[in-house]
């Protein structure tokens, strides 16, 4: 067991990646002498070299559809998108392209291509440094997306996503990058798009990912104050996502709440709340309650406190569902 | 060969063709040679040079004058492909196919430019590459799946080297540059890899997309074997060139660092030619070429396209006599490379080809949904084996009424 960053636990798994196969690289901008900007990739460069971790021109979808052509060529490019608001000039390839080439083949071509994206708010930021926009992606056939919240995870995760054969999307939380926590290096990592209960309760639910987890986390510990038993879920995968956990757990709570920092409208708690609505109905005590981002671009930094789902909003949530 | 009727070796042509369109007559495109060896009157130079990106090229060891069978042969595919362009817009019109995209007029450009290929190098299409598709070895039945509607692919593209159309403007020229980029790396791991180059194809009006710049920024930086096909047929639907454009296309190639060449794209000789040198250009590892096929779309964009509406049939007539079909007839019946007998046999060939063709077309059957599902993902998924699960059992509910049968 080491303990390290996330951040840390990400570049040794790139690490690992790069030695385990070397058909796989990395592409980005600044991920090779600096390192990238939050030094991900640091120290990459000098044991691998220029054609392993490649520093691209300044164009997203360059880099995504370049990988594309690497992946055609049987090579397992991982892309990073700089910051969260910057993919968008990559999104044509992203979701036009990279998702759809298995279907449009006939299933004769895979594209394990792998596309980190440091995502989410907390970090005092100017605008497009800060935004959420996994259920844009979420909503695309053909992408699979994963987000770890802990050292270990991240370690394991991006691993799993490199040796996926299909294009795989990993949302890390950038304000937890120096969140540290326990690794084992040695152990066998399970399935990635299987959702973790993190806490076990028995009178609710708390879903969250990515950055969320921790703060959901101390919700759940607060609410114990109240006396309230609050069991919580790391989803760890928003596509596929793991309902049956979901399902399994709100069978017995009877309570569900679903936190994460993008946008509720159109978000992935509206999925999670639909789906259990379906599933399990007559176990709900109370409708499924999102705590989520409001329907406005992300604010300036100034404020983002306000915005950002915290504890005491998963707390009122819980309220409102404990009034029913 | 009757080399008699030949101009003298060593022929560097004037410009060839200059563009004008309605819209704005008095802004024509700046004049710039298009290199020619096979001019519309049917006469054939025995040598080409130009000067290219500073250097003078020649390109006359790649220029098949001297080989009357691969003349004929590329007559051939020509002729073939126009035949199976009108039967496919026919097979349209019948209501047999949801959309037809006609390449008259073009080909020569993707004749003279597949024929160029070696069986290593990998080309990506648009969706109007049908003659390159036929250099490739590509059924043509396979290329109307998707027009049909029955697949989005239609063929192995790894056993054609030959990527599917890719309907996305522009998108796949990154793909290009990734894939030589691939092919740049196996080669350096394995020099005894014969080097391969890749193909991109797209169009004049894809040339204004962002990944059209992207790749030839990445191609240019990371010095990758990749050729830049860009077949101008003037048209990006109903937007002439010239708004596209304000210099020749093949002119940007200067501003990345990297050859460009304007090639007659009705010349299938000269395009051949200079196809198989930037070819060899880009497998030698000097990087990478774009060439620019100046051409013109005799018919629609697509068969839900209407040309009267948006440009003049004097544009037409004056395309006409450029046809690439008819000044390489011509220069094979003048040589005495070809006769009646040869020309009336591609006629019955061609009509074989097409009764084959609509009878393989009216045989596809339309695909399960159900195996639909196991075409999203390469690794089990469960929302779509739930979603799966549901579809067979909604569809198995009508069995009894038969109306799904």
């Amino acid at each position: 067991m080491a303990t390290m960053t996330i951040a840390r636990a990400i570049n040794e798994g790139l690490r690992a990646s790069l030695e385990n196969d070397p058909k796989t690289l990395l592409m980005g901008e600044d991920i090779g002498e600096l390192g990238g900007v939050y030094r991900v990739t640091d120290g990459l460069k000098k044991d691998f070299g220029a054609l392993r971790v490649v520093d691209s021109p300044l164009a997203e979808s360059g880099i995504i559809g370049t990988a594309i052509g690497l992946a055609l060529r049987g090579y397992r490019p991982i892309c990073e998108i700089q910051f969260d608001g910057f993919v968008f000039p990559g999104f044509n390839q992203i979701t036009t392209q990279l998702a759809k080439l298995r279907t449009r083949s006939d299933g004769m071509l895979s594209a394990p291509v792998v596309i980190r994206i440091p995502y989410g708010g907390g970090i005092g930021s100017v605008e497009h440094h800060s935004e959420s926009p996994e259920a844009l992606f979420a909503h695309t056939a053909g992408l699979r997306i994963i987000t770890p919240s802990n050292a270990q995870d991240a370690y394991w995760m991006i691993q799993q996503a490199v040796t996926c054969e299909d294009p795989v999307i990993v949302f890390e939380p950038k304000r937890r990058y120096w969140l540290k926590g326990e690794v084992d290096t040695s152990a066998p990592a399970g399935d990635p798009f299987a959702a973790h209960v993190l806490r076990s309760g028995t009178d609710a639910t708390i879903v969250a990912y990515g950055p969320l987890v921790p703060v959901a986390l101390a919700a759940a510990a607060a609410a114990e104050e109240d006396g309230r038993s609050v069991e919580v879920i790391d989803l760890r995968s928003i596509s596929p996502i793991d309902f049956d956990t979901v399902t399994e757990s709100v069978t017995r709570t009877g309570r569900l709440i679903v936190a994460h920092e993008a946008p509720t409208f159109g978000g992935i708690g509206g999925e999670i709340a639909a789906r259990i609505s379906e599933r399990a109905f007559l176990s709900l005590e109370a409708p499924v309650i999102r705590v989520g981002g409001f329907h406005m671009p992300y604010p300036v930094a100034r404020v983002e406190e306000q915005y950002l789902p915290d504890i005491d909003r998963i707390l009122e949530a819980l309220d409102r569902a404990f009034a029913y | 060969m009757n080399s008699s009727r030949l101009p003298a070796a060593e022929f560097e042509v004037e410009e060839v063709v200059r563009a004008t369109h309605p819209v704005d007559p008095d802004r024509p495109e700046p004049g710039v040679t298009a290199l020619q060896v096979l001019a519309p009157d049917g006469t054939m130079a025995r040598g080409l040079s130009a000067r290219i990106a500073g250097e003078q090229v020649d390109f006359s060891p790649y220029l098949a004058v001297d080989d009357a069978d691969h003349l004929r042969s590329l007559y051939r595919d020509m002729f073939l492909i126009r035949r199976f362009d009108q039967e496919s817009t026919a097979l349209q019109r019948q209501g047999q196919l949801a959309l037809w995209v006609p390449l008259t007029g073009q080909e020569a450009a993707q004749i003279g430019s597949g024929r160029a290929l070696a069986p290593q190098d990998y080309a990506f299409p648009t969706y109007r590459e049908h003659g390159v598709a036929l250099t490739r070895g590509v059924e043509l039945s396979e290329i109307l799946r998707l027009f049909r509607g029955v697949t989005n692919g239609g063929w192995d593209p790894r056993e054609r080297n030959f990527h599917l159309y890719t309907l996305v403007l522009a998108a796949q020229s990154l793909h290009a540059v990734g894939y030589a980029m691939g092919l740049q790396r196996d080669q350096l791991a394995d020099p005894s890899l014969p080097p391969g180059a890749s193909v991109a194809y797209f169009g004049d009006g894809a040339s204004s997309e962002g990944d059209v710049h992207e790749s030839m920024v990445f191609a240019a930086s990371f010095n990758a074997p990749v050729v830049f096909f860009c077949q101008n047929n003037q048209w990006a639907i109903s937007v002439p060139s010239s708004v596209q454009a304000k210099v020749p296309l093949a002119q940007r190639a200067e501003g990345y660092g990297f050859p460009g060449v304007r090639v007659d794209g009705n010349d299938v000789v000269a395009v051949e030619a200079v196809t198989r040198w930037a070819l060899e250009h880009a497998r030698s590892g000097r990087g990478p070429v774009l060439i620019e096929a100046y051409t013109y779309r005799m018919s629609a964009h697509t068969t839900a396209d209407d040309p009267t509406k948006y440009r003049l049939s004097q544009d037409e007539q004056e395309w006409q006599p450029r046809d690439p079909l008819a000044r390489l007839e011509t220069y094979l019946r003048s040589a005495g490379l070809a006769d009646d007998a040869f020309f009336d046999g591609l006629g019955a060939e061609a009509a074989t080809m097409a009764t084959d063709l609509r009878r393989a077309v009216l045989a596809m059957t339309s695909p399960d949904l159900a195996d639909r599902f196991a075409a999203v993902y390469a690794e089990p998924h469960p929302l779509i084996q739930e979603e799966l699960r549901f579809f067979q059992q909604y569809e198995a509910g009508f069995a009894d009424e038969g109306k799904h049968a």
